[in-house]
């Protein structure tokens, strides 16, 4: 029987498997690294500046969610990988900020 | 039953039933659950931290500028830990020891600065059994700490194990698993360090 492959160029970049998407490469990697980085010295930086005091709770949670996605989506590959894996992860997630709202909401934190 | 694709690399968990690697699922969902665990603990500090009724008071003890560089040390590992996971799938071991190494060491500076932090502020009279605000602040930080310390014990045995030529292309998938728990770690701390240590706590009436 004859062989019916056809040969490929070979390449140097990796060959993911099949359930794993694209991942980035070292230089993405640093670039977003650089971007943590920076929203960390941002968050540092609000927390000093007088004027920024009466927004600041709001300001620290948005840049605390920016680099939260940031880790999950870049560096665990969620953003390239199967989407099972995201919905496992989420599903988690959904279940600590339901608990969290619920203990603070019987012990009536808000409105303290 | 491991495929191997034309191009020689080995995908060892093609032929589970979701197409996916059961290894890596698990782990998913051990993050996914270890969520709700430091969800209880944050809620817990949030519910306590401002209840002391003796001091030190949270503004009394927190050191911003200090926790700042720990918080840039975690990001760093995290930056590492992923370019160890780059390295190894491009097949490059020796490079990608070095970032396991990298990794681990600054794990080890960031547990060093909590273990300092520690000591100061039970200097300062904050001990586990001072306050409320002590018994939350303590096992919140204490239970990240402790994952840092298990993750740092994880990539030492990478470390080590990539010597004996168990840690290579074709199983990237061990030190992607150990990359995963590392992130979670380091997200984790994202969420501690903007509510336990940036969003300020009023001191109770009456105090000074």
């Amino acid at each position: 029987m004859a062989d019916t492959r056809v040969d490929e160029p070979q390449s140097e970049e990796p060959i993911a498997p099949a359930h794993v998407g694209r991942h980035p490469g070292p230089k993405e990697y640093i670039r977003i690294a650089i971007i943590l980085a920076v929203i960390t010295g941002f968050e540092v930086a609000v927390y000093y500046i007088e004027g920024a005091q009466d927004y600041l709770i709001p300001i620290l949670f948005f840049f605390s969610f920016v680099k939260f996605s940031l880790v999950v989506l870049w560096f665990m590959h969620l953003k390239f990988d199967s989407r099972t894996y995201a919905r496992f992860f989420v599903m988690g997630l959904a279940g600590a900020i339901t608990l969290f709202l619920i203990v603070l909401l019987i012990f009536q934190v808000f409105s303290s | 039953m491991a495929t191997v694709e034309h191009t020689g690399v080995v995908d060892e968990h093609a032929a589970t039933s979701t197409g996916l690697p059961h290894l890596k699922l698990a782990m998913w969902l051990f993050l996914a659950s270890d969520c709700l665990l430091f969800g209880a603990l944050i809620s817990t500090y949030v519910l306590y931290r401002g209840a002391s009724v003796e001091p030190p008071y949270p503004a009394d003890v927190f050191d911003i500028p200090y926790t700042s560089v720990s918080s840039f040390v975690l990001l760093a590992s995290s930056l590492t830990m992923v370019l160890a996971l780059a390295a190894i799938q491009r097949g490059d071991v020796g490079r990608s020891r070095i970032w396991l190494l990298a990794t681990a060491l600054l794990g080890m500076t960031f547990l060093g600065g909590q273990v300092y932090e520690f000591t100061t502020f039970v200097e300062e009279g904050l001990t586990l059994k001072t306050s409320v605000f002590g018994t939350s602040f303590y096992v919140l930080t204490g239970f990240h700490g402790t994952h840092v310390a298990v993750g740092v014990l994880m990539l030492l045995t990478l470390f080590a194990l990539s010597f004996g030529g168990r840690i290579t292309q074709r199983n990237a998938l061990t030190v992607e698993l150990v990359g995963l728990y590392w992130h979670f770690v380091d997200i984790v701390w994202i969420v501690i360090f903007t509510v336990v240590y940036l969003i300020p706590t009023g001191n109770p009436p009456g105090a000074s």
